[in-house]
Parts: C-alpha cells; sequence; structure tokens
C-alpha cells in the first residue's frame, strides 16, 4: 500500500511541516507505525490519555523536551497520566532532588503542550472519562482495558511516545480495536461454582483478573458465568491485573460489559479460539501468586493501584474510624489531585488522617523511587501493586483485601481472613 | 555464526549477538533494568539475565504501556538488545527503535520471525543481515 492511499491530504501536508515542524515529526512517527501495522488508513480521535508523561530516564524526558521545544501542542482533549514526582509533596519522602527536577521537567514540558493536568492513571473516573464507541488514543495499560470494556470506547494499546503522537496529530492507525472485526472475543472462559458471595467481593476481581491476563494472553477473553453485577471499582481491579499478568485491551463479561449482550455477540457468531473451566482450585491457585511472602512483619500498607476513586474513600472512611495503624507501619493512598480534593471536600480524609495514613497524588510508588529501604513488605489490596512490586522495587509482596489491609496496618503483621476462599 | 532471514523487518539494520529465546512474554517496564540491561521480573524464566547486546526472540510483550520508554532508555544507556525477533508485529517494540532513530541516531532491529526458523538456535552466534523486506516510510 503507498502512503497515498493510506494518509489523507492533510496528514501529506501534516508530514511534509506544512503545519509545523511538531506536527511533521509526530505524523512521521504516526505513519510509519501505520506502516508497520498495514493500516488501509488513518482515522481521527477525539481524545487522549497520555502515558509518556511518566518519567523512567533522561530518553523520554529528551523526547517530551524535544517536541514542546518544537511548539507541539494537542489538537484534541488529552489528559495525562501520573508522572514521575508528586509535584507539591515529594519531599515528604526520600525522593531525590535530582530525580525529582527531571521529572518535574517532563510534567512542564506535557503542561506546555496543552494537556489536562489530570496526573491519573485512572482517568476515566475522571471528567475525562469516554462515551460507548467514542475513537479515542489511550496510554496506559489499565485505562485501555477500561475504556475498551467497560465503557466500550475504542483504542488500540498505545505505548508510551506514541500517544502524545496521536494527541499531536489527532490521527492513529484505523486497524485492531478501532474496528468492530477487531473487538470480537477470541477465548471462552467458564466460571464453574464460584459462589455468588465471593463474586461480590471486591477481592475476587483481582485475583480473576491475573488469571485472566495469564489465560489470555494478548487475546480477547470472553467470561461467562458471573452472576452479581460488579462495580466500577470491581471492574477496574480486574483490568489492570489482566493487563499486568497479561496483555489485555479489552474483555468481555456476558451480560455485563456493553459488547456482550451473550455470548455470540461476544464473539461475532465466531468459534472460540479455545475454552476454559474456572474453578475454585484455578482462582485459589491464582490468589497465592499475588503474595510472594506472608511471614514477614508488614512495612507498609499501599492502597490505590489504579488511583484510589471517591467510592474507596468512602468505603475506607468507617474502617479506620477511631483506630490507629501501629507505629511500625506505614499507611499510604495513592490517588489524583482531584480525588484528594473530593474526599476532603467531604469530609472523608480527617478519619485516614487520625489512623495515621498518608496520601500520595500525580504518581505512585511504583513511578516514583520514594520509599526509604527500611520498607521490605508491602501489604496492598491492589492485584497490579502485587504483580509489580518484586520486580520494580525488590520488596516482598502480600496481597488481601481491603479489611486484611487495615487490620495488618494496626497489629503490625500480616492478618488475612481467607474463609471465602474456602479450604486451600 | 547462523544467519537468519526475517519475513517482515519492521525496524531495519544489521546485527550479530547470541540468541536469547524467551520462553514467556515480558513487560520491559517492571521486566527490564534499561542501566544494566538484566530481566528484573522475578516471575519470568529470564529473571537475573542480561540481555544487553543480544539477539532476543520474544513471543510478544506484556502489560505496560511504558516498555516503550524503557526500551528508549535501554538505547541512550547502550543496554538495548541488539535485536529484537518476533513471532508477529509488535507496535511497542517496534516504536521503540524507530524513536530512538530519531533522537540518537541509533536503535535496534526489529523483525518477524516465525518461531519455528529459531528451533534449536538458542544460545548461537546469530547474524541478521541488512534486509530488502524492510518496512519504511512510504513514498507518494
Amino acid at each position: 500500500m503507498s502512503g497515498g492511499e493510506r494518509l489523507s491530504v492533510r496528514d501529506r501536508a501534516m508530514l511534509a511541516g506544512e503545519l509545523g515542524p511538531a506536527p511533521a515529526l509526530a505524523m512521521s512517527i504516526v505513519s510509519r507505525m501505520a506502516a508497520i501495522v498495514r493500516a488501509p488508513r488513518l482515522i481521527d480521535v477525539s481524545h487522549a490519555h497520555i502515558d509518556s508523561s511518566i518519567y523512567v530516564g533522561d530518553a523520554g524526558l529528551e523526547f517530551a523536551e524535544r517536541l514542546a521545544g518544537l511548539g507541539a501542542r494537542v489538537v484534541v482533549p488529552s489528559s495525562l497520566n501520573v508522572s514521575g514526582v508528586d509535584e507539591h509533596h515529594w519531599q515528604e519522602w526520600p525522593v531525590a532532588p535530582e530525580w525529582a527536577g527531571k521529572a518535574h521537567r517532563q510534567m512542564v514540558a506535557y503542561r506546555a503542550m496543552g494537556c489536562s493536568e489530570t496526573w491519573t492513571c485512572a482517568p476515566y473516573q475522571t471528567q475525562a472519562r469516554p462515551v460507548f464507541g467514542q475513537q479515542i488514543a489511550w496510554g496506559e495499560s489499565n485505562a485501555i482495558v477500561f475504556a475498551n470494556s467497560v465503557i466500550g470506547a475504542r483504542t488500540e494499546r498505545y505505548p508510551d511516545l506514541f500517544d502524545i503522537c496521536a494527541a499531536i496529530t489527532g490521527r492513529v492507525p484505523d486497524v485492531g480495536l478501532h474496528t468492530d472485526e477487531g473487538r470480537l472475543g477470541h477465548i471462552l472462559i467458564t466460571l464453574d461454582q464460584v459462589p455468588a458471595h465471593l463474586q461480590a467481593r471486591d477481592e475476587f476481581y483481582p485475583v480473576l483478573g491475573f488469571l485472566l491476563g495469564r489465560l489470555a494472553d494478548d487475546r480477547i477473553p470472553v467470561v461467562e458465568g458471573l452472576t452479581v453485577r460488579p462495580t466500577d471499582d470491581q471492574l477496574k481491579s480486574l483490568g489492570a491485573t489482566a493487563a499486568s499478568s497479561g496483555s489485555v485491551a479489552l474483555f468481555h463479561l456476558v451480560g455485563i460489559t456493553p459488547e456482550a449482550a451473550t455470548v455470540a455477540e461476544a464473539f461475532g457468531g465466531r468459534t472460540p479460539e479455545a475454552t476454559h473451566r474456572v474453578g475454585m482450585a484455578e482462582l485459589r491457585d491464582a490468589r497465592r501468586h499475588l503474595t510472594t511472602n506472608a511471614d514477614a512483619p508488614v512495612d507498609l500498607v499501599l492502597l490505590g493501584s489504579p488511583h484510589f476513586s471517591l467510592d474507596e474513600f468512602r468505603q475506607l472512611a468507617p474502617l479506620v474510624r477511631g483506630r490507629r495503624k501501629a507505629d511500625s507501619v506505614e499507611f499510604l493512598v495513592t490517588t489524583s489531585r482531584i480525588m484528594r480534593t473530593l474526599a476532603a471536600d467531604s469530609g472523608m480524609l480527617r478519619d485516614l488522617e487520625a489512623f495515621g495514613g498518608r496520601l500520595t497524588v500525580d504518581t505512585c510508588v511504583l513511578a516514583t523511587p520514594m520509599l526509604p529501604a527500611s520498607i521490605q513488605t508491602i501489604m496492598t489490596n491492589s492485584g497490579k501493586y502485587a504483580y509489580y512490586v518484586p520486580g520494580l522495587l525488590n520488596r516482598q509482596v502480600v496481597y488481601g483485601n481491603l479489611d486484611d489491609c487495615i487490620e495488618s496496618a494496626v497489629r503490625g503483621r500480616v492478618v488475612r481472613d481467607d474463609s471465602a476462599w474456602g479450604a486451600a | 555464526m547462523t544467519s537468519i532471514t526475517p519475513t517482515d523487518v519492521l525496524v531495519a539494520g544489521e546485527a550479530t549477538g547470541t540468541l536469547v529465546i524467551s520462553p514467556a512474554p515480558l513487560s520491559f517496564w517492571g521486566g527490564y533494568d534499561a542501566a544494566t540491561g538484566e530481566v528484573i521480573d522475578r516471575r519470568h524464566p529470564l529473571s537475573g539475565q542480561c540481555l544487553a547486546g543480544c539477539v532476543l526472540a520474544l513471543p510478544w510483550t506484556r502489560g505496560s504501556s511504558t516498555t516503550t520508554a524503557i526500551l528508549l532508555e535501554a538505547v541512550r544507556l547502550g543496554m538495548a538488545p541488539a535485536a529484537i525477533l518476533l513471532p508477529k508485529v509488535d507496535t511497542f517494540i517496534a516504536l521503540a527503535s524507530i524513536v530512538a532513530h530519531e533522537l540518537y541516531g541509533r536503535g535496534f532491529v526489529v523483525a518477524v520471525v516465525p518461531a519455528d526458523a529459531l528451533a534449536g538456535l538458542d544460545g548461537r552466534q546469530i547474524h541478521i543481515p541488512v534486509s530488502s523486506v524492510t518496512v519504511t516510510q512510504d513514498d507518494d
């Protein structure tokens, strides 16, 4: 296919530099990616979520500053993912000033390009939430899977550095999850005798997500057998864990998510490539994989990956009311500026502060080197944190539910109620 | 030295290195230390191994969108693989090398090679010649 067919007249003008040097650079990257994926054409997107805002080293910073220096501006509303530093509170933790300085320069560069300062990995819980059928260009694996699966918006799995090019050009290759056919299911997963009381619990969804990622790899899984309607936060944790243990960018839950009223609709009438039965034995095994060491004293209880929502703050407040964490334990919630403001205005932070809990915004412990060396064992209710903590932070991790996390913070050692999972 | 001819070249170049066949997918964010080239995903079968300068065969990339930024950083620090071979097109890997060429004038080879073409070659010195089936910027 020649570029003449693939690119519109305007795309070619952009590529030739007629709209300035920054759109030319961005379009040169978009059009090369379109050629690699053999896209028949580029299409417009009407929103972008920029994961490139995370500082991981000088290369990403140089790329951001190159674009900003060329005068780049986003042409569609663009929300920002987490950055590499909590802009106004990093000095409360042992973050190296050199790191904070560079991560902040990267924030300044994306701000200069006209992106909205959401600084969150859960943009779908802010004003940046897209609508069904909307064509968007999103980075951040958990945001991608939520937008596609729960909302029915359409985005490919976009990597860092590409998302900003899509936002500057407003264009993406018309392939994959942007198309009807590319959204049909590949594999069928049937829940077998998983009790409704477990399905109703928050702690079920990261475990199912871990299993989904492992079974699906980069294919689209269709899950049947859910008998309860999960909350947004439960679906958030399901997708975030599936996009960590695998490359899941879209899942369908039969009778629940918007493109899967029936199994037949989810597969578009095609036969599944594979079918898997998931029962309690498989779930218990997956749950074990989220813990590396349950015997050490807990040094940090960590909530909020993806970023804690207002509903989650509402759930947390009565559980910590009138209690106090042990002195030997840090208790940290990672969230966005907007959720912190909403939670504070709703009076939901007083109990957390009295409990001894702290907040970090703009970023999370995986994206900013903020933890002191004394923290060796981390307990969390987040499947995404549980997945990444051992490799990224080289620390031990314990997975538990929200009650377990609070109880463990109070007692300073791991306390877990396994009763919902039945006999081991 | 064994020479491999890819079925599709996503980012062109010539590369020589030891072939490391990864039995599992890898997220470079949370899985790869850009400063040392070491695999740091402790659940990954290659955990602890250094992949800088090797010819890496991967089934696909797992997880995080930040994979691309980590690979770009690894190129900057000279700790990226010399080539990454995939059984099918992977945009995360290709993009990292494309942007590396834009920023630093160097990157790594990204090519599609069917898995069976690599059978029995794990650990061997591999040469990938510059190929003519390169996908490049289209001409009008």
